[in-house]
């Protein structure tokens, strides 16, 4: 990562060098100083909504070292120990078992993803054959439509399965509703594979499905990488699906919430128990894994998310 | 490709590779979008297996339904200013990152650490809706330990003995949401404009200094006009996301599904998990789910036309 991010500041910051600009006539020094001016400016900005950022999440997370009084009595106390109990209560209080859930349930639904979603795209993309682009637009369009139009008879549909509160229930549901998203973005990844290797593929004997998991998928994995990731952020973070069809259905039911939805149950709870920094911690669980994923794979996040909507 | 793909067997491969995912597709999308039409007819509870068809009388009464017609005017708010302050704030923070550096010899730059401010303002993004939902419960605390009152106390701006409200007073509860909803898009957007910036080829903008135009010109003359259709894109995209807003509504105001205090905050997908989970409408709520989609097809068609411009070819 650093590597790289040299790399790309290099040519400005040879650019700024006086040395390039001393021998310039005088029309760039003037130019020069407006720029001066200017980057003072944009980091004053800049700055400042980064601190926008940063600055809540840290309140937050040291809310969980406070006590519920210190809490309601001031936001800009300090913590008064440093002690990780309202971790152990927040995990103890359910945190632990939600997060137990959506590991269960990405586990499964990641992979079918993105397993479907690149067999679905592979074949639309490469295999030409009639009603080719209608099912191509069917895939796709899911995307535009608002996840409130399906909600009700989803539910139902769920129910009739024998579904609700079951993880099988919301992985099948979880594939089908990444599916727009995978198959649009896997779609102009595979079209961009060489043909020269497939042919090659062919004349040496293999299969179609051979050719797909041997050798197109190896060739696409940079492309499923960036897909995964933002399949695995927006399952993890999926509120509504969770919500209607993870609900006990009798009282002998166990609990199966989701991370988010747990959190949620949790702000409920703590909200009549005053215990804030339980909240507060498990907002933190919640929000560090992302926070690890982010880092680790924001080069692929953002260059993945720049191709698929510049397009 | 095509002689490759000519092959006999070709056909079984096709059905094969299609069959799963097409019928998950199928059964759990496009099959309850296109029920949710029929249903919409009906006044059907949900928990009885019987009902009527009642014709047009589901949209009649959402025409009458107070509740239904300001969470309709929300919505409506919601889809001109979300989009609009993201997007402004996002356009001025993408020209900043990338053409607001020293301009030194070769002329626009992006600033340092350009790379930095990328990866910060991006973060809210990967937090869920959850998160957000606690954090700002937090700061809009309506007492002292509210981040917002406690900052506002602090530097004397509003007294300590009456801390605002936040999310109870009628007329600031939609605006303390927007705010949670710029918060959390800017950076996505910046990092989609910065990808446009990055895109147009540096001689244009070394033309146009040679030509004498200053920075402000550039951004209006030139990145404006290239950046169009990522611009276009992104109010689509905006206003589909303030056609929602269930989470935020729901668990941070008052009110069974919120929309709470007494519905100034109310949004249609509220009203439609209400009527349906609660209430027991489902007919009802089938109706609500076809006027949102009929909103978000018209708005979207509204926004391309209204911000339809000569495609710039670089």
């Amino acid at each position: 990562m650093t590597a790289q991010s040299t790399v790309i500041k290099a040519p400005g910051e040879k650019a700024g060098e006086p040395a390039g600009g001393a021998g310039r006539p005088g029309k760039r020094e003037g130019r020069r100083s407006e720029g001066m001016a200017l980057n003072v400016f944009s980091h004053g900005f800049l700055v400042v909504w980064a601190i926008m950022i940063v600055l809540p999440l840290l309140w937050l997370a040291l809310g969980a070292f406070k006590t519920d009084a210190q809490i309601g009595g001031s936001a800009l106390s300090w913590p008064s120990n440093w002690h990780f109990d309202a971790f152990g209560r927040a995990w103890t209080k359910g945190i632990g078992g939600y997060f137990a859930n959506t590991l269960i349930v990405l586990v499964f639904s990641v992979p079918l993803t993105m397993l479907f979603g690149s067999m679905a795209a592979y074949v639309l993309a490469r295999y030409p054959f009639t009603g080719n682009r209608l099912i191509y637009y069917f895939f796709v369009s899911g995307a535009m439509f608002p996840v409130f139009l399906a909600l009700v008879p989803l539910f139902f549909m769920v129910k009739r399965f024998d579904m609700l509160n079951t993880y099988q229930g919301l992985i099948l549901v979880y594939v089908a509703y990444s599916m727009p998203f995978t198959v649009f973005f896997m779609h102009s990844f595979f079209r961009t594979l060489p043909t020269a290797i497939h042919e090659a593929a062919v004349i040496d004997g293999a299969s179609d499905t051979r050719i797909f998991f041997q050798v197109m998928l190896p060739m696409a994995k940079p492309g499923l990488i960036s897909v995964g990731i933002f399949n695995i952020l927006g399952q993890w973070n999926q509120y509504i699906l969770p919500a209607v069809l993870m609900q006990p259905q009798t009282s002998a039911d166990p609990e199966r919430y989701m991370l988010t939805q747990g959190l949620i149950q949790l702000q409920y709870q703590m909200g009549y128990e005053t215990d804030l920094p339980v909240l507060f911690a498990g907002a933190t669980i919640a929000m560090v894994p992302m926070l690890v994923v982010y880092l680790s794979f924001q080069r692929q996040i953002q260059s993945g998310l720049t191709s698929a909507t510049l397009k | 490709m095509s002689q490759v793909a000519q092959r006999k067997g070709r056909a079984g491969f096709i059905t094969g590779f299609l069959f799963a995912p097409l019928a998950l597709y199928l059964t759990f999308v496009i099959w309850p979008y296109v029920q949710t039409f029929g249903y919409s007819f009906t006044n059907w509870s949900g928990q009885s297996p019987t009902f009527d068809f009642v014709g047009m009388d589901n949209y009649a009464t959402l025409l009458s339904d107070e509740v239904f017609r300001g969470a309709l005017w929300h919505n409506l708010l919601l889809l001109v200013f979300v989009p609009l302050v993201t997007i402004l704030l996002a356009l001025f923070f993408a020209f900043m990152v990338n053409a607001g550096g020293r301009g030194g010899a070769g002329g626009v730059q992006g600033v340092g650490g350009s790379r930095f401010y990328k990866v910060v303002y991006f973060f809210p993004q990967v937090l869920s809706l959850a998160i957000l939902s606690v954090l700002f419960g937090a700061i809009y605390r309506s007492d002292e330990g509210g981040l917002l009152n406690g900052f506002l106390t602090k530097i004397g701006v509003i007294d300590a003995a009456h801390p605002v409200e936040w999310l109870n007073e009628p007329n600031l509860v939609l605006w303390c949401l927007l705010l949670v909803v710029v918060w959390h898009g800017v950076g996505f957007y910046l990092v989609l404009f910065s990808a446009a910036m990055q895109s147009v080829p540096k001689d244009i903008y070394e033309a146009a200094l040679l030509d004498g135009a200053g920075r402000a010109q550039t951004f209006f003359k030139v990145t404006l006009p290239l950046l169009w259709d990522s611009v276009q894109t992104s109010a689509v995209y905006l206003g589909i996301a303030a056609m929602d807003m269930f989470v935020l509504v729901s668990t941070m105001t008052s009110g069974q599904f919120g929309g709470g205090p007494d519905h100034h905050s109310e949004v249609m997908s509220t009203v439609l998990m209400r009527n349906f989970l609660y209430f027991g409408k489902s007919g009802y709520a089938c109706a609500m789910g076809v006027v949102m989609l009929a909103l978000t097809m018209i708005l979207s068609v509204i926004t391309l036309r209204a911000t339809r411009r000569e495609r710039i070819e670089f």
